[in-house]
């Protein structure tokens, strides 16, 4: 079998599992939302922070939650890392430095997970267990609480109430996350990932040398990375190293979990709001991005015009060989598409074009099919815009799911937009404009450049990949891309819930043969084209100067 | 045309019947002249003070780009380049000022007819029995006012005294006199008419500088004009944009050093002016005052911008039956004779007794008597010693008594009560021949005769609505648009149905009172729609109010006129469809032309990106696809595009899209079709063609 059908099939194979996941999963996050009943374990919770999960809020409290809550999961990751050398199983690490402490706190509340910083070489059992870990499950948590509310302001009408933050925050936790991270370490663990929490573990290598190999909790974390988008890897190799991602199996089981709940979610969606099929108006926008950056990236990977790589048959350079293009490629395509970040291949080892597509996923706002919660709340902020303006043309003030979508909307929807691609572009701006930053990169000219843009990029959409090569530990780096990842997370939600509170309050209009149809295929065909002429418009000019200007070279 | 036109004669003076429209597409409006653009040049020039500029945030960044370019062609003496730009730049903003100066002017034209109409008048104001003059502005409400044959009425009133009839043409642009007399439904006069004949009382209703006129006059000049909800909407989501584009370039120049490309001030404002949507921030508003523009053409008067676009929002239209739905009146449709009396002889004794019936249902006798029968029609001098008796309302029957012959046709009671006097009987067939006709929505009028052989009964006319030409297709035509249509009629609900199925409305209300008419309007709304209906009646004005769009009739009271939204100056009630239409209009030629705007980018991109930076990377050059001349001529060539593309795309923010009815699905297809794809397509023949043009000029490489 040639590798680009084996590379088909494997595409095949994950649409099908992904497909067979879609029903049950997204109806059990749509019953778990909707459920009025409290489990045990989460009555205790809700006993200890203190929290009346029966209370409805409106947009404001919403806020106050995450962000409270956000604010404080900051802090704790930030203290438990600057005494980690006085905890026990810190594996002899020291204290980790204030900014990089601050980095690694902000990414991951973030659901960021940015790394600058080796995890096998940084951080002891505790803080990469008890403070990164939870973090990967809370932090996907709050960004599914925050696109339940969106959903509920759909869904509900004359009301400002979106529903009970620490209620959606605990049941997405114990009755989603944690449930399916258990099930996928298994599975890793049988497929040869490591657990355990022992000591370096000293080898032998085939030269007699010593060698110390880390070793921890692994396979627990590596799931929940995948699982909640997060991408923050228990080694810097990510999932190219072998205890994280041992085979091509675990490699597609992996890509599996990264996209499962985000494009599950849409299933949800359109449960809630009463309508399944525009829920799959959603995931048809979502699948065409996602599958045409596939098939874009394969191929930009395959014909590469490079003699070296040629005689190769494909870019192999920054690949494992366990794993090769095809699954590389969809790996860097679904990782970057969501706001994920874990690699198992390196970015800016990829042709020009291939890593420009990395970029170019991240920019159109990580919402094909995005990150947990934040990629469907992204692509319905898309989709407000989409309806705006092809509302217009059909001659109805616009209106979405029933709402329409009048000044205030549009407000919010507008400054959402407009966020990510200010952080990105003016912290690179600014980057560039210095004269230390750009020591950092690894390469000169329109490589250097995507590296510091990549980097950027990365932070404010919350991805976490890097284009390996830039040095991002530098107090410069580490402060600003930690500010990047809080501004990209935490503001574009301020105006997602401000939107959710003003739909929730509307009265649904009825739906007639003038309203634009938003579950028809044209609808899901516009949604794509307004995704990459709006946002993919912002960037051409910077990517002109990178990937573009080094491809075409 | 020329923009002094005034309004009357731009009327379609229409009867109101909705089968002579214009046809498909018929919400058209006044042609473009290019001559208007060259009248509102001082106009435009006008307003490129920053403090009207600010108000349209894309031209206000198109203007500050302006400046700059101009300020660095100073500083670079020598350089066509720069020069070429800045013109460029400012003719952009001078072409997007005088999209809406030219719009503005067409209203301007029609204010100035309208002041002519408001000439000082002089009151006749009554004080117990006396009478004072005063001058019309020190008219205050309540104040009573007599005027008489060639008086102008000094204010906007009702009468409450007299019946005058009125030359209104000042407003309505209709030449025929209308009749305004005391109580009832036509008791409205409005200010700067003027009467023809006798003598009226008025009472003013409304404060001087408030009167219709006033308020007229402020309308189609626009200096009431206030932005709409969706226009607000539109104009922070291009806003917003413009923002993005900003960062987008404003960033770019330190990622161009770092390239070691460092760009001009100039080619950085003219890519920014390229990237923000300039076409439609240019329109937008000679959009929106010409969308109330086409409606002042119709003579419809909106009362604010909102009410237009919630009529392309309407989902439940109120329709009245009588002179909206069906003709005024009822006529004759069949003669159904009782056994022993054949047709021809009901025909004919329908046909004499009608003749003293001056009434539309008894003209409608004698035409149908004539079609049917060839039944010639006799006058009423033609017979001699006839005895003609005139339908009056209180005996309810006509007829002639002539050569010892009686006949008499009128309501079944009174024909009855007729016959039964003159010792007559009525068979069981009448009976059962009105009950027939009533139960299919019809009137049954008995026609008897009295003669040597005693009185009896003939045999029955069937009157019925007659649906005016057109409207099943005009029902259809709003059903494929989303709108439901509720007729609503006084008859008993037997009758309306009968109607309602012939002319294809999909719901009736029967035996309407207002209070019902309120309830319907508010259960639709409870349930999110927007409902539309017309009124002219005082009683309708808690309705007219309550409804999202409601247009008053101009021959209406002056409380219905003060309820509604709109008025429409011809009186016409089916207006309320082409109302919708243009409300539609206005927010699909938005649309259209946002599409347009943002898609014409992607070739702007492709003209300049290449253009800056191929010198850093000659591999950019490849996207130089429309393999312009030179850099400078691809910069110059995308801002003379972007410029002269809002000069081409006036004439249609002035017209608005073309608009058919059809099905969101489809019309989305089709607007997409063109100003999407077309949106994408365009700028690249258009910038090539620019850019073939420059090469031609002399001096430039």
């Amino acid at each position: 079998m040639s590798s680009i059908s084996a590379d088909a099939l494997q595409v095949l194979a994950l649409i099908v599992a992904l497909a067979l996941a879609y029903r049950p999963l997204g109806d059990y996050m749509a019953a778990v939302y909707s459920s009025k009943e409290h489990l045990r374990a989460e009555r205790w919770i809700y006993r200890c922070v203190g929290a009346d999960p029966d209370r409805e809020m409106r947009w404001p409290a919403y806020l106050r939650g995450v962000l409270a809550f956000s604010l404080v999961s900051v802090l704790f990751l930030y203290l438990l890392q600057r005494v980690q050398n006085h905890l026990p199983g810190s594996l002899g690490f020291a204290a980790v430095t204030p900014q990089q402490a601050f980095n690694t706190a902000a990414s991951f509340v973030t659901n960021t997970n940015w790394q600058s910083y080796s995890g096998e070489s940084t951080m002891g059992h505790v803080v990469q267990t008890g403070g990164l870990a939870v973090q990967n499950f809370v932090s996907a948590a709050v960004g599914i609480a925050v696109a339940i509310a969106l959903v509920r302001g759909f869904a509900r009408s004359r009301t400002g109430e979106l529903g009970n933050f620490w209620a959606d925050l605990v049941r997405t936790t114990v009755r989603i996350l944690l449930p399916l991270a258990f099930l996928a370490a298994i599975v890793l663990v049988a497929c040869g990932a490591i657990e355990n929490f022992g000591n370096w573990h000293d080898v032998t290598t085939l030269s007699g040398a010593h060698q110390g190999m880390p070793v921890g909790g692994v396979a627990s974390q590596e799931s929940i990375k995948e699982l909640g988008t997060n991408g923050g890897g228990f080694f810097n190799a990510n999932s190219a190293h072998p205890f994280e991602n041992p085979s091509a199996f675990t490699n597609l089981f992996e890509i599996f979990l990264i996209l499962v709940i985000p494009f599950s979610l849409t299933r949800t969606f359109g449960r809630m709001v009463g309508s399944i099929k525009q829920g799959y108006a959603i995931l048809a926008a979502m699948g065409i991005i996602w599958l045409g950056f596939v098939v874009l990236m394969s191929w930009t990977e395959y014909a590469h015009p490079g003699a070296a790589l040629q005689a190769a048959h494909a870019a192999m350079e920054g690949k494992e060989q366990r794993f090769g293009v095809g699954s590389s490629s969809l790996f860097a395509t679904s990782t970057t598409l969501t706001s994920t970040g874990a690699v198992d291949a390196f970015h800016s080892s990829f042709t020009a074009f291939g890593g420009g597509l990395t970029l170019l996923s991240m920019m159109l706002g990580e919402i094909a099919p995005g990150g947990t919660g934040s990629g469907l709340y992204g692509m319905l902020i898309m989709a407000v815009i989409a309806v705006f303006i092809a509302g217009l043309m059909v001659g109805r003030t616009p209106e979405y799911l029933g709402k329409k979508i009048g000044g205030r909307e549009i407000k919010f929807a507008a400054c959402y937009i407009l966020i990510t691609p200010a952080v990105a572009l003016v912290f690179t701006a600014i980057a560039m404009a210095l004269p230390t930053p750009v020591h950092s990169a690894l390469n000169p000219g329109a490589h250097g450049f995507s590296e510091v843009l990549y980097a950027y990029t990365s932070a404010a959409n919350n991805n976490g990949s890097a284009f390996a090569g830039l040095n991002a530990n530098t107090d410069w780096f580490n402060t600003t891309t930690g500010i990047a990842t809080l501004l990209g997370r935490f503001l574009p939600m301020v105006f997602v819930l401000a939107l959710a509170g003003s739909l929730g309050q509307q009265q649904p209009v009825p739906v007639g043969a003038g309203t634009l149809r938003t579950e028809k295929p044209l609808f899901a065909a516009l949604l794509v084209g307004a995704v990459l002429i709006i946002t993919g418009l912002t960037y051409f000019p910077a990517l002109a100067l990178g990937p573009i200007a080094e491809g075409l070279s | 045309m020329t923009t002094a036109t005034p309004i009357r004669s731009q009327l379609p003076q229409g009867d109101g019947n909705p089968g002579q429209g214009q046809g498909p597409g018929r919400v058209g409006a006044g042609v473009f002249d290019p001559v208007q653009l060259w009248r509102s040049l001082p106009d435009a020039l006008r307003k490129l003070d920053p403090r009207v500029m600010v108000k349209s945030p894309v031209m206000f960044v198109v203007e500050i780009g302006s400046v700059l370019t101009t300020v660095f062609a100073f500083d670079t003496p020598g350089q066509w380049f720069g020069w070429a730009i800045a013109v460029w730049l400012w003719l952009t903003v001078i072409f997007a000022n005088l999209a809406e100066a030219v719009a503005e002017g067409r209203g301007k034209a029609q204010a100035d007819t309208l002041r002519k109409a408001k000439t000082d008048t002089v009151a006749r104001r009554l004080v117990g029995d006396a009478e004072e003059q005063v001058p019309g502005t020190d008219l205050r409400i309540g104040d009573l006012v007599v005027c008489e044959a060639g008086d102008v009425i000094p204010g906007d009133g009702d009468v409450v005294e007299g019946v005058a009839s009125v030359d209104e043409s000042a407003i309505t642009g209709e030449s025929a006199p209308v009749i305004r007399e005391s109580g009832g439904d036509r008791s409205a006069v409005t200010g700067g008419t003027k009467v023809l004949s006798d003598r009226i009382v008025v009472k003013i209703t409304t404060r001087p500088g408030e009167t219709f006129i006033d308020r007229m006059i402020g309308l189609v000049e626009g200096a009431a004009r206030q932005k709409t909800p969706n226009e607000i909407a539109l104009n922070i989501l291009l806003a917003s944009l413009t923002v993005v584009f900003l960062l987008a370039v404003v960033t770019l120049q330190p990622f161009a050093i770092y390239a070691h490309a460092e760009q001009t001030m100039i080619v950085l404002v003219a890519l920014l002016v390229c990237l923000i949507p300039t076409t439609i921030g240019a329109l937008l508003s000679a959009i929106g005052i010409a969308g109330m523009d086409r409606l002042v053409q119709r003579n419809v008067l909106a009362m604010s911008g909102r009410a237009v676009e919630a009529a392309g929002d309407v989902s439940t239209l109120l329709l009245d039956k009588t002179g909206t739905i069906t003709l005024g009146n009822r006529q004759a449709a069949a003669f159904v004779p009782v056994p022993g009396t054949t047709a021809a002889e009901l025909a004919d004794a329908a046909q004499m007794s009608s003749l003293a019936d001056e009434t539309p249902e008894g003209r409608s006798v004698v035409v149908l008597a004539k079609e049917k029968f060839g039944l010639r029609e006799r006058h009423q001098g033609e017979l001699a010693g006839a005895e003609w008796v005139p339908f009056t309302a209180q005996t309810r029957m006509s007829g002639v008594d002539v050569d010892g012959r009686k006949v008499r046709k009128g309501a079944t009671g009174s024909v009855v009560a007729w016959v039964h006097e003159r010792g007559g009987t009525v068979p069981a067939d009448a009976q059962r021949l009105t009950d027939e006709i009533s139960q299919a929505g019809g009137t049954p009028l008995l026609v008897a005769v009295e003669d040597a052989s005693g009185a009896r009964v003939l045999g029955v006319i069937h009157l019925k609505d007659v649906v005016k030409e057109g409207m099943r297709e005009r029902f259809d035509e709003l059903r494929r648009m989303g709108i439901r249509t509720v007729m609503i009629t006084g008859d008993n609900p037997l009758t309306a149905k009968a109607i309602a199925d012939e002319a294809g409305v999909d719901d009736f209300l029967a035996e309407a009172t207002p209070e019902d008419k309120m309830a319907l309007i508010r259960r639709e709304q409870a349930g999110g729609k927007l409902v539309a209906m017309t009124g002219d009646g005082t009683n309708d004005a808690p309705a007219l109010a309550q409804a999202d769009v409601g247009v008053a009739m101009n021959t209406g009271t002056s409380a219905a006129k003060e309820a509604g939204n709109m008025v429409d100056l011809d009186s016409n009630p089916t207006k309320l469809i082409e109302i919708v239409e243009i409300g539609k209009q206005l927010l699909i030629t938005r649309g259209a032309l946002t599409t347009f705007s943002i898609a014409n980018d992607v070739a702007k991109y492709f003209a300049i990106i290449p253009a800056m930076f191929a010198v850093a990377y000659p591999g950019l050059d490849k996207l130089n696809v429309m393999h312009l001349h030179s850099p400078q001529s691809a910069i110059l060539s995308a801002i003379i595009f972007n410029a002269l593309i809002i000069v081409a795309l006036v004439p249609l923010a002035l017209r608005g899209v073309r608009y058919r009815p059809m099905s969101a699905d489809r019309m989305l297809r089709r607007n997409l079709a063109i100003y999407g794809v077309g949106g994408l397509i365009a700028p690249f023949l258009g910038i090539k063609l620019i850019d073939l043009l420059i090469t031609l000029i002399p001096g430039i490489r």
